[in-house]
């Protein structure tokens, strides 16, 4: 029984990891007003990188950081098309989900069914580990687990307690008035963007070399999706993203655990979005100034308009 | 780098679209000094202090601070070179506090924890001018003029010599003003460099050394306070004598329209705003609803028209209870609505004009036949329309947005009482227009009132409420502060009512900032 209720434990937060990382991500951008639906094709295009690499070198360290470079890079697709062209931010943060899973099915092809020799494993980390119950579950975790809780907690930090971070959130909520302040608007969103694809990218890469060691096409399974939804579920605050990513991990794991019992797979895997709408009701029906979201999210600027 | 004494803006071109916005303006301003910048809306102020602060490029001219020419290409570097602005439409984020929008702007704003380590310095600073603020408030729990505060604050934190305040009291309740007014005082005796935007020439006489005069983006004249009287001023600013030439006969009163019965309403933040509110208005008389905004007339008349919850108390028109109907049905009952901000609420502006004409009658039975509209007669309308009420357009089939706001707001003003409303709701009808269409405008409600209808005026302008209301009402806070006749001697003392004093006695407080 205790071994049982530790592994659940433990998949619960394996599962959490890559949505903690895209929603840090997206709160970044969503914070500086910039709304991107790209992340599941930003996670495709991360997870197809980081596994090519790893398979090309060996080293799926070298693997990551060229994911992580690849995220960024195609997310400056949408930074260019919302901020600098200030186009709809829906429809460019689509395009950026198909171009991501077309770019990333179209690369892999070759790949598809080629496990990886070598994964970035487990790391127990000494002494901390070995405390009974809490050690197996927090501290014998994947990499990608303590840098996604310690990305979450620096990018709380970075909001809410730096200059960088005032001006980021200003950036959200009135641009207009932060550029006469002497900010270049323009730039924190194209930062706060790329920033963003960078980390839906790790959470990509954490599917193919670490949580798995293959890669499939489609192997994002909606996490992408599930990181918007969950960004409005953490009121975009990092630190209720944590609480948030790993609640919807569980979810993923209670899927495979009330499979057995006859429950319909599919209804299961809509708790995740059924959980999304029903805090956004209960939020809505609440002070809906408490909801937090950034007031001028998705709107595009332009300098000088009259 | 040095501090900023002297600036001269020299031939200052702009143009937006092909109007000339600015047109070959020449000033100077020196430390120590309160220079005024005098205007009309739409004179061209906002637009040259907008090239100053670098929100827009002159398309022609220089800037010399100090005798030395400067480039301004953003806020940034308007900062840099040491000036200040207060925007008329504060520049700050509601929803953050007093201190991180402080810190936003602040060039020496630390890295880390700015909101903990720059408190102390905000704290002594507003003390320094007795501004009282509380650093961790958020900004929208703020009044009007605790965010004035914070903006100026946010100017002089950086070291502006130089500040740019643009029109500074149009949010300020008459004390509010006075304070302020000591405070612009005690700065230029620091050696402070001011440009006061306004259009109220009492303000410029009473606080200003020097004022450069405006008039359709040019100057008109540079002059020192002391040797000009309002009237000239108001001559140059205008260029003709200012006569408004209003006939308000003395009418009596005929049967009740508007029936407001101790009525409350929410806010959008969910609070009450209107706190129990009763009135009437009847035929033949203009009723005014005067206070500073923000006190609850929004609301107060989105409920009327419909717009709005009521969330307690009657309201009725001609004994039929509306409480609550939907705005077709009440509009149907005989009330129609001058919206306030025009653009947003009283047109949809990429429509023709002929269809914004019978934005509200497309239903009617004369504008339409089932699920089709009658275009011709609708474009035959909307020519009398514009006929009637001298909307200046070279054409109906244009789109709304490319009129002026003054000939919009005859659009809209035509549109409603063309129907001949027994109640006419009209909020701030004439803000922001020029003298020509504010004096058509009155006449215009004035001719409603003659002709029997019962008109809810609200407005900010005083002058609009004096020459217009039989009775007026001062609103604070969401409650009536009194009603008084056009008449009555307390009226003098209107000021003191906006700001929250009820009950006043004749000449008590006379207030020397009117």
């Amino acid at each position: 029984m205790e071994e049982i209720l530790i592994s659940v434990v433990q998949r619960t937060l394996v599962a959490g990891t890559p949505l903690l990382l895209g929603t840090v991500g997206e709160i970044i951008s969503e914070r500086s007003g910039i709304l991107n639906l790209g992340v599941e094709g930003v996670m495709a295009v991360g997870a197809v990188t980081a596994f090519i690499v790893t398979h090309h070198t060996g080293n799926p360290w070298l693997g990551l950081c060229a994911a992580i470079i690849a995220g960024m890079l195609i997310s400056m697709v949408h930074a260019f098309a919302s901020v600098s062209l200030q186009s709809n931010q829906v429809v460019s943060g689509l395009a950026l989900t198909m171009l991501g899973l077309g770019v990333a099915g179209l690369l892999g092809k070759p790949y598809v069914g080629k496990p990886l020799a070598i994964k970035i494993n487990a790391m127990p980390i000494p002494i901390l580990s070995d405390i009974p119950w809490v050690g197996p579950v927090f501290f014998n975790q994947s990499p990608f687990f303590y840098m996604a809780v310690l990305l979450a907690i620096g990018t709380w930090f970075l909001l809410e307690h730096t200059l960088l971070g005032i001006r980021i959130r200003s950036t959200g909520e009135n641009p207009k008035a932060t550029e006469t302040q002497g900010v270049n608007v323009s730039m924190v969103r194209y930062l706060s963007v790329i920033t963003g694809g960078g980390f839906s990218a790790m959470a990509g890469a954490h599917l193919s070399i670490s949580y798995s060691k293959s890669w499939i096409e489609g192997m994002t399974a909606g996490r992408g999706w599930i990181v918007i939804a969950l960004t409005i579920f953490a009121l975009w605050n990092p630190m209720r993203a944590v609480v948030g990513a790993f609640l919807f991990g569980g979810i993923f794991v209670l899927q495979y655990m009330l499979q057995p019992l006859g429950i319909s797979p599919n209804f299961l895997a809509m708790l995740p979005y059924m959980a999304t709408l029903l805090v956004l009701l209960v939020g809505g029906l609440r002070d809906s100034r408490r909801l937090n979201a950034p007031a001028m999210l998705a709107e595009p600027y332009r300098r000088g308009d009259r | 780098m040095k501090k900023i004494e002297t600036l001269e803006m020299i031939n200052i071109y702009k143009s937006f679209q092909g109007v000339r916005a600015n047109d070959n303006i020449n000033l100077k301003v020196s430390s120590g000094e309160i220079l005024g910048l005098l205007g009309e809306n739409g004179a061209g102020k906002t637009t040259l202090m907008n090239i100053l602060y670098g929100i827009y490029q002159p398309d022609a001219g220089e800037i010399r601070v100090n005798g030395h020419r400067i480039s301004i290409d953003s806020p940034k570097a308007s900062i840099d070179h040491g000036i200040g602005m207060v925007h008329q439409h504060f520049m700050l984020i509601q929803n953050h506090t007093v201190i991180e929008n402080i810190a936003l702007g602040y060039a020496r704003a630390p890295m880390l924890f700015p909101q903990k380590k720059m408190r102390q310095s905000i704290v002594s600073f507003s003390e320094k001018f007795n501004f009282n603020i509380d650093p961790d408030k958020k900004v929208w729990q703020l009044s009007a003029g605790e965010q004035q505060r914070v903006e100026i604050i946010k100017a002089l934190v950086n070291g502006a010599g130089l500040l740019i305040l643009d029109e500074p009291t149009s949010v300020l309740t008459p004390q509010e003003t006075r304070d302020f007014f000591h405070v612009l005082e005690k700065m230029r005796k620091d050696g402070q460099m001011i440009i006061l935007i306004s259009h109220k020439l009492d303000e410029i006489k009473k606080i200003c050394d020097r004022v450069t005069v405006l008039r359709k983006g040019r100057v008109v004249g540079h002059a020192c306070t002391e040797q000009m009287d309002k009237r000239s001023l108001a001559r140059m600013m205008i260029g003709r004598e200012v006569i408004f030439s209003f006939s308000r006969e003395k009418m009596s009163r005929k049967e009740k329209v508007l029936d407001v019965v101790d009525v409350e309403v929410d806010g959008d933040k969910g609070y009450p705003v209107v706190n129990g509110i009763s009135f009437e208005v009847y035929r033949n008389e203009i009723f005014g609803i005067a206070g500073v905004a923000g006190n609850g007339q929004r609301e107060l008349v989105e409920a009327i028209t419909g717009l709005r919850m009521v969330t307690h108390g009657r309201i009725r028109i001609n004994d039929i209870d509306i409480t609550n109907q939907s705005p077709r049905k009440i509009h149907n009952t005989g009330v129609s609505h001058v919206p306030e901000e025009r653009i947003r609420f009283g047109i949809a502006p990429n429509l023709f004009l002929y269809e914004n004409a019978i934005l509200k009658q497309h239903h009617q039975k004369k504008f339409s036949r089932r699920a089709f509209l009658a275009y011709g007669r609708i474009k035959a309308h909307t020519r009398q329309l514009i006929k009637d009420f001298q909307v200046a357009t070279p054409s109906i089939n244009i789109q709304t947005k490319n009129l002026s706001g003054g000939n919009i707001q005859k659009l809209i003003l035509g549109r409603e009482i063309a129907d001949k409303p027994d109640l006419l709701v009209a909020s701030h009808p004439t803000y922001g227009l020029d003298v020509g269409a504010t004096e058509y405008l009155r006449n215009q409600l004035l001719k409603r009132r003659a002709e029997g209808g019962a008109v809810l005026l609200v407005s900010e302008d005083l002058d609009e409420i004096f020459e217009l209301c039989d009775r007026v009402a001062v609103i604070f806070q969401g409650k009536f502060m009194g009603i008084l006749e056009s008449d009555d001697s307390r009226i003098a003392d209107i000021g003191l009512m906006m700001a929250g004093t009820k009950d006043l006695r004749t000449g008590e407080g006379a207030d020397d900032s009117f």
